[in-house]
């Protein structure tokens, strides 16, 4: 499926930063279109900062960065985003449909009160990511799994061909976190869509995913999860010794990279 | 004033009530206002941006205050200052308006400043009290035209911006990357506040404008799940504590804000127990099929 497409983000000799304090530097790297790519990272490492580049909110340093073929900008509607958000307040009583709705029609000026476009685009949204039964549900009562694929819908119901998750794994437990990826997974391959999800945590990723961007200690490492998650590739980027492990069913655990080691260029 | 009683009958009463061109005008007034200030109240209590509202209004007192010392008709000095109050709170951006120190310090302020604009003032002292707890039964002619007028365009204001409006309150994040100007929304959405705000301070006064611009809209926040309904329902709590409370005003010797804020009030309460014994008994409910099964 790569093949007939050209690559959806390439990077060419990418820094950025912001002023005097560099995040990250000399990254090149491409995503094909329909991959599937985690970025992984330790905090501070400069993973949203990518997002942020990529949604035309943020200028590279230096170095060109380009989506479906173009300069980023703001508001490109063929990209899908779910910000890291820690909670949403539990006194919103919206109900999820409204919310998915938005993602669909919000950027549209003025009334339309004689279309249901919008309500039917929101239903099918929530329904291909398994959340119907949450269309009348309030918001604020909603349990970090199911507030996700809410989201999800959001991001998917403007028909993206780019979806940019950031760290929507997050406090979620080890079933929600399985039942998410399985969710994500089927919607990049059903819809052919490309996805970017950021994570603390790569192993609940590693069966579906296409390729890994690395962060860390300024730099930036990309290729096949086997490539990049190999005690040599990450102690190179790194610069110090760090040993990759792995457990009996190919899970992974980095030993050596306790952030406060980190020094930035 | 002539003896009048209340007859149980309401259409004669109503008739009775708009032989006097000061009921009229407080009705029609009263009504526009409450629609008003329903309408955009929905939009303040979800961007909890009701602190930044009240101290509006507090602005709006100096400019009142100042407006009368020059002999300016109050509402210009209203418009200017909460105007002027509003945009500067939303260019600080969404975070300053959950400021509450800093807000309250400057609502502080604007209060001592209106109350030096009254005391240079040597007129009345009517004047104050009329601009802190309203006085709609002294509205003019002139003055319902005027807030017509003002809601006309907030209401096309309104409509222009409605979507990105919600949008930018429920997810700004979202909304920002998909390419709306938040913060021209923020400004936007803040010189609606202040125009309602010096429509609304006629009937119920500045200190009293939460009544009509939170209250409502709030129990709305509570009872609807979509924004359409929620909307709906606070225009009709603010309409029917208005109309309630002109019409009780008129055979009662108390000031017509009393009867509005105490009519929200109990709603407000009666909304929460309501909340609170359906929680309790749909609890109860689930208890019973757990142990039928």
């Amino acid at each position: 499926m790569t093949k007939n497409f050209p690559p959806i983000i390439t990077a060419e000799n990418l820094t950025v930063g912001y002023q005097e304090n560099i995040v990250w530097q000399d990254a090149n790297f491409t995503i094909e279109h329909g991959e599937f790519v985690a970025i992984i990272g330790p905090n501070g490492s400069g993973k949203t900062t990518l997002f942020r580049l990529l949604l035309g909110l943020q200028q590279p340093l230096q170095g060109t960065i380009k989506v479906f073929d173009a300069w980023p900008k703001r508001g490109n509607q063929h990209i899908g985003y779910i910000p890291q958000r820690h909670v949403i307040d539990e006194e919103t009583n919206l109900e999820s449909l409204e919310l998915v709705r938005l993602g669909f029609s919000g950027n549209k000026w003025g009334l339309n009160p004689f279309s249901n476009d919008d309500r039917n685009a929101a239903y099918d949204a929530l329904k291909s990511v398994g959340a119907e039964e949450l269309t009348r549900r309030s918001l604020g009562r909603l349990s970090g799994g199911e507030l996700q694929r809410v989201f999800l819908a959001e991001a998917l119901v403007s028909e993206p061909h780019l979806l940019l998750l950031d760290e929507p794994l997050s406090n979620l437990d080890i079933r929600r976190e399985q039942e998410l990826v399985q969710v994500i997974h089927n919607v990049v391959r059903s819809r052919n869509v490309t996805a970017l999800l950021i994570a603390h945590n790569i192993n609940p990723l590693l069966p579906v995913l296409d390729k890994v961007i690395y962060i860390a200690n300024g730099k930036v490492a990309i290729g096949k999860p086997d490539e990049v998650l190999t005690s040599e590739a990450l102690s190179a980027l790194y610069g110090i010794q760090v040993e990759v492990l792995r457990g009996s069913q190919g899970q992974i655990a980095v030993i050596g990279t306790e952030e406060n080691q980190h020094h930035y260029p | 004033m002539i003896d009048i009683s209340f007859s149980f009958n309401l259409l004669t009463d109503l008739q009775t009530m708009w032989q006097y061109d000061f009921m009229q005008h407080a009705f029609e007034a009263g009504t526009i206002v409450a629609i008003i200030a329903g309408i955009v109240g929905y939009f303040v209590v979800l961007r909890r941006s009701s602190f930044a509202a009240h101290a509006l209004s507090h602005v709006g007192f100096a400019g009142a205050a100042g407006a009368v010392l020059f002999g300016v008709d109050p509402i210009i000095g209203l418009l200017l200052f909460t105007s002027g109050g509003g945009i500067t709170i939303a260019l600080l951006g969404r975070r300053a308006a959950a400021r509450d120190v800093q807000i309250g310090t400057v609502l502080a302020f604007m209060l001592g400043l209106g109350v030096l604009f009254i005391s240079l003032y040597s007129g009345y002292a009517t004047e104050a009290y009329s601009i802190l707890f309203g006085e709609i039964l002294g509205i003019s002619a002139n003055d319902v035209i005027v807030t017509f007028v003002a809601s006309l365009i907030i209401l096309i204001l309104t409509a222009i911006v409605y979507r990105p409006l919600l949008f930018a309150s429920i997810d700004e994040d979202v909304a920002e990357a998909k390419g709306l100007p938040t913060l021209f929304l923020g400004v936007v959405f803040m010189l609606l506040v202040a125009v309602a705000t010096s429509i609304s301070v006629q009937v119920v006064g500045v200190l009293l404008i939460f009544a009509l611009m939170v209250t409502p809209a709030a129990i709305a926040q509570r009872l609807a799940k979509r924004p359409v309904h929620g909307i709906m329902i606070s225009i009709i709590i603010a309409l029917f504590a208005t109309w309630i409370g002109l019409f009780v005003s008129f055979y009662e010797p108390y000031p017509v804000s009393f009867f509005i804020t105490s009519i929200v009030f109990m709603l407000y309460v009666l909304t929460l127990i309501f909340q609170r014994v359906n929680t309790w008994l749909s609890a109860r409910r689930m208890h019973f099929y757990k142990h039928e099964d």
